[in-house]
């Protein structure tokens, strides 16, 4: 089984952890880092508008190229070790998003962590790099959260049942019986996280419709 | 012809397109011997201080002054991405204000890079940080960029007074910088990262740091007697060239590339270019556009004028082209110009328009670089800077 991960700044013990975890021990794993053209080219480009200096071999951008080879070789190294097994790295550069796609097209398995707003469970959590990486891996993803995942209790209220009920299309939906008791509970989206139970009970079958 | 004058100097080296271009506008009558003559006494002193400014910048990093700070920002900020954001944007704006801008972008930049690397931060927010506070705030000192150079020559302020009325617009500015940059780069800025080693604490380069400080009193004392202040700066460079000489770390000649003469020639030619199109209807043309008065709304029409021309053209032409026709209406019109051209460049990746045209063109450096995600940050940050600083601009005018 060959297992990918793809590490990234701030993010990747957690990836490192996960396969410690999941991957089987006979795996093949390759830790992957991708260094994106952003970062040299936005130094490149400042020095560009620098009119009239001169000088290309004082270009910040290049300098900034090697410094971050330097610095992905070091980040494989430091998740090598904390890997504690035998591990390939490859190190990559251009757009992260599709050069871990095009990694992940002989492996088993993809290993990324989220990189979006982790303070609540939702799609909000995937930034657009990993969204896309996601959406296009051609292999199964183990996705983690880089850090305790956040509580259940930031998962945002169900959206509001649809009046219009099977049977009534194109009839305006008649006025609807006041709901039965329900055994009632609190809204959802409030109070202490409560032991595991079914996410989201199947609503109850509408009472039949009262004779009109 | 303005176009030709700013695409035509970016081949390498700049200075040989420039010089004989400069002949050129001067042979046909273009711009007459005696304009020309005026306009290079005119940049000549301007260009002498940049010269020693560059070298203080120079031999400070030889002295390693920049290693020191990234040092000292790595164990401040301890591997926490948005103190080391603040760390950067406050060594930034200091090193932007008194080395000037091209220290900033050639020197500070790798320094932070690495920095941000070594504490397992991501380098992106630091970086654009200093890429946008070495124009944002470069609106503090007349030695701060160059446009500020030839602004301060035209505008008849003394060293002081124009640092005066600009301090509260470059606090702003950075201020609102760091408040959009915090947002925009929220994300990245919560990755913390399992904390490296902070590294050796640094030897502290007191020579250099005491050399900068003296230089700065001197800008300071020369301007209370009416001296040109760029004699402060001869003497700071002078003192840490020379120490440099003594000690074998440099050689005459690379005291006089620190000075990159190609480029004094390059601002001289220019602006003798400049004021040959000036003088051929430019003046006349931008005279109608250009607001006057001192008022605020004035004030921001003229800023936005500057971007705007900035953004197409490059902040030096551009400089070049609105100082004449702002000068009349007073220092407040002329800082008002700075406002617009030094923040303005935060817009367009490198900085105007005709580079970013220039570099796609030859193909350098452009594989892939997401210029949406630049642009988008440059349309958030310029106005939310500009505007402020244009306010607090007029608010300093009306107290001082």
């Amino acid at each position: 089984m060959r297992v990918i991960a793809w590490l990234v700044e701030g993010t990747w013990p957690a990836c490192v952890d996960a396969v410690r975890t999941h991957a089987p021990d006979a795996s093949e794993v390759v830790l992957l880092h991708v260094s994106g053209p952003e970062v040299p080219g936005v130094a490149h480009g400042a020095f560009a508008g620098l009119l009239g200096r001169g000088h290309p071999e004082r270009d910040p951008g290049d300098l900034l190229e090697d410094l971050g080879g330097a610095s992905a070789a070091e980040l494989l190294d430091a998740a090598a070790e904390r890997l504690e097994r035998p591990c390939t790295r490859l190190e990559r550069t251009g757009r992260a998003e599709r050069e871990v796609v095009a990694a992940a097209g002989d492996a088993d398995l993809l290993v990324l962590a989220r990189d979006g707003d982790r303070d609540r469970l939702g799609p909000r959590s995937l930034g657009p790099a990993v969204r896309f990486a996601v959406d296009h891996a051609p292999c199964p993803v183990l996705l983690v959260w880089p850090e305790a995942a956040p509580a259940l209790t930031t998962l945002p209220p169900p959206p509001p049942a649809h009046p219009a009920r099977p049977g009534h299309h194109g009839r305006p939906a008649p006025p609807r019986p006041p709901e039965p008791p329900v055994p009632l509970e609190p809204p959802r989206s409030q109070g202490p996280p409560r032991p595991p139970e079914p996410p989201e009970p199947p609503r109850p079958p509408e009472p039949p419709e009262p004779p009109r | 012809m303005l176009a030709w004058a700013v695409v035509r100097p970016f081949g390498w080296p700049e200075a040989v397109m420039a010089v004989p271009a400069a002949g050129v506008a001067v042979a046909t009558g273009a711009i007459s011997l005696d304009h020309a003559r005026a306009e290079a006494e005119r940049l000549g002193p301007v260009v002498g201080f940049l010269a020693a400014v560059l070298v203080l910048a120079h031999f400070c990093d030889v002295e390693g002054l920049f290693q020191a700070c990234g040092a000292w920002t790595a164990r401040w900020a301890g591997g926490r991405p948005v103190r080391l954001l603040t760390a950067v944007f406050a060594l930034a704006s200091a090193i932007t204000a008194v080395l000037s801008l091209d220290a900033t972008i050639v020197l500070l930049t790798p320094v932070v890079f690495a920095t941000a690397a070594r504490t397992g931060v991501r380098p992106k927010p630091h970086v654009y940080a200093c890429t946008h506070l070495s124009n944002t705030a470069s609106l503090l000192l007349p030695v701060s960029n160059l446009t500020n150079l030839l602004a301060f020559a035209a505008s008849g302020l003394s060293f002081t007074r124009f640092a005066a009325l600009m301090a509260l617009p470059w606090l702003v500015a950075i201020g609102a910088e760091y408040v959009v940059f915090r947002r925009f780069f929220a994300r990245d800025l919560a990755a913390a990262a399992p904390s490296r080693s902070a590294g050796e604490p640094p030897a502290l380069p007191l020579f250099a740091l005491v050399t900068v400080g003296c230089t700065l009193a001197g800008f300071v004392v020369t301007s209370t007697f009416g001296i040109d202040p760029a004699w402060a700066a001869f003497a700071g460079a002078l003192v840490l060239a020379g120490r440099a000489l003594v000690r074998r770390r440099a050689t005459p000649l690379s005291v006089v590339r620190a000075a990159a003469p190609a480029f004094l020639a390059f601002v001289l030619a220019l602006g003798i270019v400049v004021r040959a199109v000036v003088d051929n209807g430019l003046a006349s043309a931008l005279g109608h556009v250009l607001p006057g008065g001192g008022s605020l709304p004035a004030l921001l029409g003229v800023a936005a004028l500057a971007a705007v021309l900035a953004n197409m053209i490059n902040n030096l032409p551009a400089v070049l082209v609105l100082l004449p026709l702002a000068a009349p209406a007073g220092p407040g019109s002329v800082l008002a110009v700075l406002l617009g051209v030094n923040i303005g460049p935060n817009l367009t990746y490198a900085g105007s328009l005709a580079t970013l045209l220039w570099r796609r063109i030859v193909h350098q450096h452009e594989h892939g670089v997401d210029l949406k995600e630049f642009t988008r940050l440059g349309l958030i940050a310029v106005p939310a800077s500009l505007v402020p600083a244009v306010v607090a601009l007029w608010g300093a005018l009306q107290v001082l």
